[in-house]
């Protein structure tokens, strides 16, 4: 392998990198994916829902074959104040449009999916290989290391997630303040689809995103209806460990017990509990995107955004991965890898809904923060509306 | 306030595949900051910090579930090294 020199070398298998993969294999350009997790998905978690719009471009109609679990129909928006709960709900049933649609989706089956897809395009993924460092020379990146192997690439993207290491290591990412992430938990709970379909008043094949907010002054709550489960979480912005004496575990228990949420997962069974983080440090978290051979996405590049009660990522990722393809296909033609030949990367994501979305999660963490959203439900409400599902 | 929870049970449910020779994640045991150890026992998702009775400081890495939560609170305390474990050991979500 490291007689070989590739066209571009992607870090990491999630989606920024995956639609990348395809989308530069699909030109037939030399792409090799190194994913550290036995496969595509296996360290990867959502609350979650994807909004299918950025998927939608490059593979129409993907909700039809790819394993989604059900398309979202209802949004519902809870504020909680001590046992007391007003919920919005807004229903799009009547509403087609499949750039329009958001699914709930698993990780581990759907990032598998989307890998067999850039596979068939031609990409090279090679999964249980951990890229330790980065081949630098004289500024320039040239490769990766994993181990004690090198390979070598015209361009490298970093999609290795929130903590991005390699991005650090770089220096192009700081150091992540408590501040700027969420920490996100979660049971995957097995319920009956019929029981799914008759608590949340809803079709086989319809889903429920479902907010909660007030729950505590330190956390908020999520539910999202899977196939024949459903995702049950809460999210902690992780400075908010020093105003509470509780545990993140204990929070979820909590939540899970509210007299609100526990009727709704009665009788069900955990079968996964997972982790992640959440950047959410909007547009000041976002690291140097661009270097001499050299790009970052997704996660790593803290293209995530908290739309008030609707946390935004996956989408954004997507979109980024196909951004960084286009600015490397580009530098291809003209077989330049520079700083400057990239920077195509930065303007285009700058032109974009991606960097509109981090930008617009300011103005509404701002609005948390300041306590414009907390204190009175109406405001909540008519702000979370305009900003989330208007737009 | 509910039941206590029971990390331990739930992370029963995950499929890891075990690193039986090196933490991936170093922890300073000497760390004496009682506050900020108590933090980070607390952040842990997973609940692999705890201190007994001694006050001494145990770290499991081996239900680790790799988000990182304790390296952006820690890091540089009572977190001296964060790293991934090596290519496929570690966390292997089915679902995610």
């Amino acid at each position: 392998m490291s007689e070989e020199k590739f066209d571009c070398i992607i870090v990491g298998g999630g989606l920024s990198g995956l639609t990348a993969a395809y989308l530069l294999a699909e030109k037939g350009l030399e792409t090799l994916l190194i994913e550290k997790g036995n496969y595509s998905g296996a360290k990867n978690m959502t609350g979650g829902r994807l909004y299918g719009h950025s998927l939608e471009k490059i593979i129409p109609a993907f909700a039809q074959a790819a394993p989604v679990e059900r398309r979202i129909v209802k949004e519902r928006l809870s504020y909680q104040d001590s046992g007391k709960m007003t919920t919005v709900e807004y229903d799009s049933r009547g509403v087609a449009a499949p750039e329009g649609e958001s699914y709930s989706v698993l990780r581990g089956k759907f990032d598998k999916w989307l890998a067999d897809q850039a596979e068939e395009k031609g990409a090279m993924l090679v999964c249980g290989v951990r890229v330790d460092d980065l081949i630098v020379r004289d500024g320039k990146v040239c490769g990766v290391i994993a181990g004690d192997e090198e390979m070598e690439a015209d361009v490298v993207i970093l999609a290795d997630g929130a903590n991005s290491l390699l991005g650090q290591k770089l220096g192009f990412k700081h150091k992540i303040s408590t501040n700027q992430v969420m920490v996100g938990v979660k049971e995957l709970l097995e319920l009956d689809k019929d029981v799914i379909n008759q608590r949340f008043g809803i079709e086989s094949g319809e889903g429920v995103a479902w907010m909660f907010s007030g729950c505590s002054d330190v956390y908020d709550g999520f539910l999202y209806t899977n196939s024949d489960s459903v995702s049950v979480g809460v999210t902690m912005m992780v400075e908010n460990i020093k105003k509470t004496d509780n545990s993140v575990p204990q929070m979820l228990e909590d939540f899970k017990n509210n007299t609100d949420i526990a009727p709704l997962i009665e009788g069900s069974r955990l079968i996964e509990y997972s982790a992640h983080l959440i950047p959410e440090g909007g547009p000041e978290m976002i690291p140097k995107l661009y270097g001499d051979g050299v790009l970052i996405t997704g996660d790593a590049a803290a293209l995530c955004a908290n739309l008030g009660f609707t946390i935004r990522g996956m989408d954004l990722s997507i979109e980024s991965g196909r951004l960084a393809a286009e600015a490397v296909l580009a530098a291809k033609e003209k077989e330049e890898f520079s700083t400057n030949a990239l920077s195509y990367y930065q303007t285009s994501l700058e032109n974009n809904f991606v960097m509109s979305c981090v930008k617009g999660s300011e103005v509404c963490l701002a609005a948390v923060k300041s306590g414009d959203l907390k204190g009175d439900p109406l405001k909540v409400f008519n702000n979370l509306i305009k900003e989330t599902l208007i737009g | 306030m509910t039941d206590k929870v029971n990390v331990a049970d739930k992370l029963g449910m995950n499929k890891f595949h075990t690193d039986e020779l090196n933490s991936h994640i170093e922890v300073d045991k000497e760390y004496s900051d009682k506050a900020e150890i108590d933090l980070v026992t607390r952040v842990c998702p997973a609940g692999l910090y705890s201190v007994d009775e001694n006050e001494t400081l145990f770290f499991d890495y081996l239900g680790c579930l790799e988000c990182g939560t304790c390296k952006v609170l820690s890091e540089g305390k009572v977190v001296k090294n964060w790293n991934y474990p090596p290519g496929t050991l570690g966390i292997e979500y089915r679902m995610g």
